[in-house]
């Protein structure tokens, strides 16, 4: 909402020289948020002039210009600009004649734009000066001649300074006004509020009209059969008449420049009178053709399909839940959006009724939603108008059609009013103070509501507070303390902390998500946050569970298992980005749009990871609830469990990935590019961070490489089944180098995905220690050979298990195939570390303690000690 | 200064056939002098030290060493002469010698106390290296800033008592919106700019705000409730410098018997200056918002500001609608309590002079590592 200071000054004094930022200042202390400060950027010697004399000069490219001679001041006087009387000024324009008084520019005055004006050079002459269009003062749209002065029913005296006679001297503020408070969108709402802001006392311009009662009925009927929730769609339907009005008297400059102002642009003085109090008081309304309406109003729902033609020429087909305004030739109006071409205000119009109506705010907000006509009418319809202003504002434009267009006020008229009166708030004494948290008086507490408009009635010691009609929104007793804390001052309300119960702090799973995040921090990885929206090509690829490749056959046809299966997911219905309206069901995708925008911004070694939710609806799982529960009610234990079911499970991940090297070229350290392992290690981080032991085993995933990616899984302690007691959590290891390719990735992407809300489940309880062993240790290290295809893990398990309790420790130390081995086949050292519980083993305790592992490794894997 | 890549090559040893007066011995077998004479240990003893002296390095030393300590060195050979000392002297000339033997030792000992330092020195600086030229096999890392200042945002309140909340981000309207007091035509609901998903009849939204949490801990947990959310959420604004469609609030909710507006004005100065510092004020301004009545706007003032002391708006709060208290079944003529709101991207961007949105949904490696594993 804009508001030019001229028009608030007029129903509050303003102090002199008060500036926008002054007015906005005290409006956000009651609650209006400031926006703008709109002007016209007009200024200098800008004046009233007459045309003298002007000959015209044809020009070599056909064109006539007119060189003018225009009198800018009176007599021999001085002109504004300090130069002569009379300027010559080379003007384009032919509207105009000898004699007519016209805007004239002076050198040193500045037009919007910015548009220095100065003496120029141009068609062989001088010209002083510019004669102004409307457009080029920022005045309307016009610019098909020169603006004359009498045209807007002006005579002014040469000389005048033509600013201040047009009212270009005025600026407004820009308000936001919040969907409570639809009171604000007037003039005269804003009014109010800077009295509550400054103390300044109101003039209610609504109180200032005589409000005439119609003689002779417009009959008007309001058969609405199909109400909205239950509420009428017109509970006031005002119609006043004015006759003979002069369709060719000019708005007056003044209100030209106010509707500029606030943003209307000038249409007609019948049209523009109506938005004029449309912005006064707040109440939309339209102004029909008498002479084109057949017959009586009737407003009713639209039929299903049927058609009307808006006053912007389109035909729109109407839903039963349209709100009309007919006649008995049909559709004229819809009610609260726009008006009908067919009854248009036009240059030929002379009878006008005019109609003030109030509709119900559901039905205009869906009829603007739903033609996607949102308007200056809708918007205030929609936060609710003051019902008793209908009236008023009627009248106040048959005052000014009377006043500025010649016309009559006639006698014919309408009066629906089906509205009751506000009821009254109990407002039990000391809630407010309860409610804010300050000692309230009584006095404060009344006069802040009467201050408001409120009526109030003390009935044995309860205070009754009937609320005004432009405040909808006071429904309660807590709306009327906002009211009074409001009109006080948020500013008085004192600073108490409250004491919370004693906490538990975070949460395990809290802790873990942050020490993970840490964790990988720490360890070279940076964090992002991207979008969670993608491609379904995407999460078809991505979103895939891991297969353990020993399920899944080997060979050649492994990689053929990498062909994407379509991916249960969720869509967004209004995405913004239509190449990927669904929700993510992997974290990779986006992350991986993250790493090619940093390769492409020059840096190559790039490690990131993220922590975030993914939407993994299950195949055939119907989410949502058709019908919502009510509010302010808590929903039934079925209702509430319905709404609970019907979310989407959204499991927290973390996603990492790796390009580029991992540790790069410098003095004395060769590079160390990137892969699989990086990607494990960053695992073994997350493991380690959690407390959770995560093992390995080969995998096959859609969009990673077949030979080279690790299925990551822990084991359930106690589990009953074997099924049960393997959780898969994710995976690691290298992209398939054509998913690489399809990000623009170079071949080598190493990627992990750990499904962290799997993993925390694992950390929960507590870790039984096993007690530190101090006696000397044993160390050997022992070679064994096996057939290629024996993972190193499974050996190493098998050497552990035989071994028994003396092996304390067993790493793998090196993995040697080629020469010297039989083809297909690999030798594994691992490094043991022996140590008994209480005394020093011998070695030949060792020693058997090793052939004990070896044997189990031959027994299970045919592994022979590498002599 | 340039440091020698190898150590000094020693120096040629003295020879002591030009420096040593016990080279060429005075006649011993003059009768009028004694059989060890003073003068000759003395002889001896000074071209001793003065070898010693002279030497410096272990090598050159070793050389001294053998040759005035040696078992040729005239030192040496003085002390064979003593079984031809008559008795009458030999305690005397035992002393004599015996002193010169232990002079020359001592020197030697220090000398090579001397040049061992000197040489353990010479190799360390031998193995200077350019510490700005250092490798690094760690690679740096870094937590988003959005991160951090939520976890330090929601540990001003853990430390206070409250606790931590979480919820889904794809939520049931009910949660979103009718539980929170937004009727189904209220203007506030369209204006939410909301990402739906299909089927639309099915109510689910990418929430707009993280509010649904306040209902979900209210519904869950028993009274008094104090809780805080922190979480990303949605809204259909297109990147730009100042917007982006996914950002993240962190919400707080107190429930209790006798909480005012005085307690949120509390408690909202109390985390500004903890998370801002002291000097950090609070203002609030009358506002809307469907969840809470009153409401108000939350600016925050700080002198440290980007920009110079100023007010910025920050967020939302208010005393909890009843309606919101009544869909958690809770009775408002029993409890009250109030809610905030506020974006962590905002907090950032005034508190770290951050200018466009874009640096921080890009995921541009470089924004988050300037701030490495701080916020």
């Amino acid at each position: 909402m804009r508001v030019p200071l001229s028009w608030l000054g007029e129903y509050v004094d303003l102090e002199p020289g008060t500036t926008p930022e002054d007015v906005h200042a005290a409006l956000v202390s009651v609650g209006l948020e400031e926006e703008d400060i709109h002007r016209f950027e007009v200024s200098g010697p800008i004046v009233v002039g007459e045309v003298l004399e002007f000959v015209g000069e044809e020009q070599t490219n056909g064109k006539t210009i007119n060189w003018c001679q225009v009198r800018v001041a009176p007599g021999d006087e001085l002109a504004a600009d300090g130069g002569p009387a009379v300027h010559g000024i080379i003007c384009g324009a032919h509207n105009f004649a000898v004699g007519d008084k016209v805007v004239v520019t002076l050198p040193g005055a500045s037009l919007p734009g910015p548009f220095p004006i100065a003496a120029r050079k141009t068609y062989g002459h001088v010209s002083d000066g510019m004669i102004a269009s409307a457009r080029e003062l920022g005045l309307g749209d016009e610019h098909d001649g020169i603006l004359l002065l009498k045209n807007l029913g002006i005579d002014a005296p040469v000389g005048t300074d033509a600013i201040a006679l047009l009212g270009l001297d005025d600026s407004a503020v820009e308000i936001n006004v919040t969907p409570d408070r639809g009171y604000a969108f007037s003039i005269r709402g804003v009014a109010r509020e800077y009295s509550h802001a400054t103390g300044v006392p109101f003039r209610d311009p609504a109180l200032a009209l005589t409000v005439v009662t119609p003689v002779t009925r417009f009959p008007v009927t309001i058969d609405d059969r199909a109400p909205i929730r239950d509420r009428t769609g017109a509970s006031v339907f005002v119609t006043r008449v004015v006759r003979g009005v002069d369709p060719t008297r000019p708005t007056p400059a003044w209100m030209i420049a106010r509707l500029g102002l606030v943003g209307i642009r000038s249409i007609s003085l019948i049209v523009d009178v109506t938005n004029y109090v449309m912005f006064e008081l707040g109440q939309p309304l339209h102004g029909y053709d008498l002479d084109k309406l057949a017959g009586g109003i009737v407003v009713r729902r639209a039929v299903a399909g049927e058609k009307f033609t808006t006053l912007d020429a389109v035909s729109r087909t109407l839903s039963v839940e349209d709100l009309l305004i007919t006649d008995e030739s049909g559709p004229i109006g819809l009610a609260g959006v726009m008006g009908g071409a067919n009854t248009e205000i036009s240059s030929t119009t002379v009878n006008v009724l005019v109609e003030a109506a109030n509709f119900d705010p559901v039905s205009i907000a869906r009829s603007a939603r739903r033609h996607k006509l949102p308007s200056e009418a809708s918007k205030r319809f929609e936060r609710g108008v003051d019902p008793r202003v209908a009236a008023v504002a009627a009248a106040r434009v048959v005052q000014l059609l009377v006043d500025l267009a010649g016309g009559v006020a006639d006698d014919l008229g309408s009066d629906y009013d089906e509205t009751t009166a506000p009821a009254a708030i109990v407002l039990p004494t000391g809630f407010v103070s309860g409610l804010i948290g300050l000692n309230y008086t009584g006095d404060e507490v009344r006069d802040s509501l009467v201050e408001i408009g409120c009526s109030l009635e003390d009935i044995g010691g309860v205070l009754q507070v009937t609320p005004p009609t432009w405040r909808p929104d006071l429904t309660d007793k807590w709306t009327l303390g906002e009211e009074i804390a409001r009109i006080v001052g948020y500013d008085r309300i004192p600073s108490v902390l409250p004491v919370a119960p004693p906490g538990r702090g975070l949460t395990r799973t809290q802790t873990l998500r942050r020490t993970v995040a840490q964790t990988l921090a720490a360890t070279g990885h940076t964090e992002v946050l991207t979008y969670p929206f993608v491609s379904e090509q995407a999460n078809n690829v991505f979103g895939a569970a891991v297969v353990t490749a020993a399920d899944a056959g080997a060979g050649v046809a492994a990689v053929g298992a990498a062909s994407a299966v379509p991916v249960a997911q969720v869509k967004v219905a209004n995405p913004l980005d239509g190449e990927s309206p669904f929700l993510r069901t992997s974290m990779l995708p986006g992350m991986l749009q993250i790493a090619h925008r940093n390769r492409s911004r020059g840096l190559v070694d790039v490690a990131i990871y993220e922590q975030g939710l993914v939407f993994r609806p299950e195949a055939g799982v119907t989410y949502g609830t058709p019908v919502l529960p009510a509010g302010a009610a808590r929903p039934s234990a079925e209702a509430e469990a319905a709404l609970n079911a019907g979310i989407v499970p959204q499991p927290l991940l973390v996603g990492i990935v790796l390009v580029g090297n991992d540790v790069r070229h410098q003095p004395g350290l060769p590079a160390v590019a990137t892969g699989w392992q990086s990607a494990l290690s960053a695992v073994q981080q997350v493991a380690l961070a959690t407390g959770v032991r995560i093992s390995v085993r080969q995998g096959l995933h859609p969009a990673m490489h077949p030979g080279r990616t690790a299925e990551l899984f822990v084991t359930v302690p106690g589990a009953a089944t074997s099924a049960a007691r393997t959780v898969s959590v994710g995976f690691a290891g290298e992209l398939l180098p054509a998913v690489a390719d399809d990000y623009d990735l170079p071949a080598v992407v190493a990627v992990a995905e750990i499904n962290l809300a799997l993993l925390f489940v694992q950390a929960e309880g507590e870790l039984t220690v096993t007690p530190i062993r101090t006696m000397p240790a044993a160390t050997q290290d022992l070679s064994l050979v096996v057939a290629a295809a024996v993972p190193a893990a499974a050996l190493r398990a098998a050497v552990a298990e035989g071994a028994g309790d003396l092996l304390e420790s067993i790493e793998l130390v090196d993995d040697y195939r080629g020469a010297g081995m039989e083809s297909g086949q690999k030798s594994l050292t691992f490094a043991l570390r022996f140590r008994g519980e209480e005394r020093t083993l011998t070695a030949a305790e060792a020693s058997a303690a090793r052939l004990a592992g070896v044997d189990l490794a031959a027994q299970r894997f045919g592994a022979t000690l590498r002599e | 200064m340039s440091v020698p890549s190898v150590p000094p090559e020693p120096t040629t040893p003295p020879d002591p056939a030009a420096s040593d007066p016990a080279a060429t011995p005075a006649d011993v077998s003059a009768p009028a002098e004694p059989l060890i004479s003073e003068a000759a240990v003395s002889a001896a003893v000074d071209a001793a030290l003065a070898a010693i002296a002279a030497a410096d390095t272990t090598a050159a030393l070793k050389v001294v060493r053998s040759e005035h300590a040696g078992e040729s060195s005239p030192l040496s050979k003085l002390n064979a002469l003593m079984r031809n000392v008559p008795g009458n002297q030999k305690a005397a000339a035992g002393k004599l010698v015996g002193q010169a033997r232990g002079a020359v030792t001592k020197a030697l000992t220090a000398r090579e106390d001397e040049i061992g330092t000197a040489e353990a020195a010479a190799r360390l600086l031998a193995e200077t290296v350019d510490v700005t030229a250092a490798a690094s096999t760690w690679k740096p890392g870094a937590r988003h800033p959005i991160s951090l200042l939520s976890e330090r945002a929601a540990d001003v309140f853990v430390a206070m008592g409250w606790e931590v909340a979480e919820g889904p981000e794809l939520e049931s309207e009910w949660f979103n919106f009718d539980g929170l007091n937004f009727d189904e035509d209220h203007p506030a609901r369209a204006m939410q700019d909301t990402f739906f998903v299909e089927p639309t009849d099915a109510h689910l939204v990418l929430r707009t705000q993280t509010s649904p949490v306040q209902l979900r801990a209210l519904l869950s947990r028993e009274l008094p409730v104090y809780v805080v959310a922190p979480g990303r959420v949605f809204r259909t604004d297109e990147l730009d410098a100042t917007h982006t469609p996914v950002f993240h609030q962190i919400e707080g909710i107190a429930i209790d018997k006798g909480l005012t507006m005085a307690h949120l004005r509390g408690t909202l100065d109390h985390f500004v200056q903890a998370l801002f510092g002291p000097e950090a004020k609070v203002r609030l301004r009358p506002n809307y918002f469907p969840f809470t009545e009153p409401s108000a706007e939350l600016d925050v003032w700080h002198p440290t500001f980007k920009d110079g002391a100023r007010w910025i708006e920050w967020g939302g709060c208010g005393m909890v609608h009843a309606n919101v208290l009544r869909s958690a079944g809770i009775d408002p003529e029993v409890y009250s309590g109030f809610a905030f709101g506020v974006g962590v991207e905002r907090a950032v961007m005034f508190r770290n002079d951050v200018k466009d949105m874009h640096d921080m949904v890009e995921g541009d490696i470089r924004f988050s590592q300037q701030y490495g594993m701080t916020v």
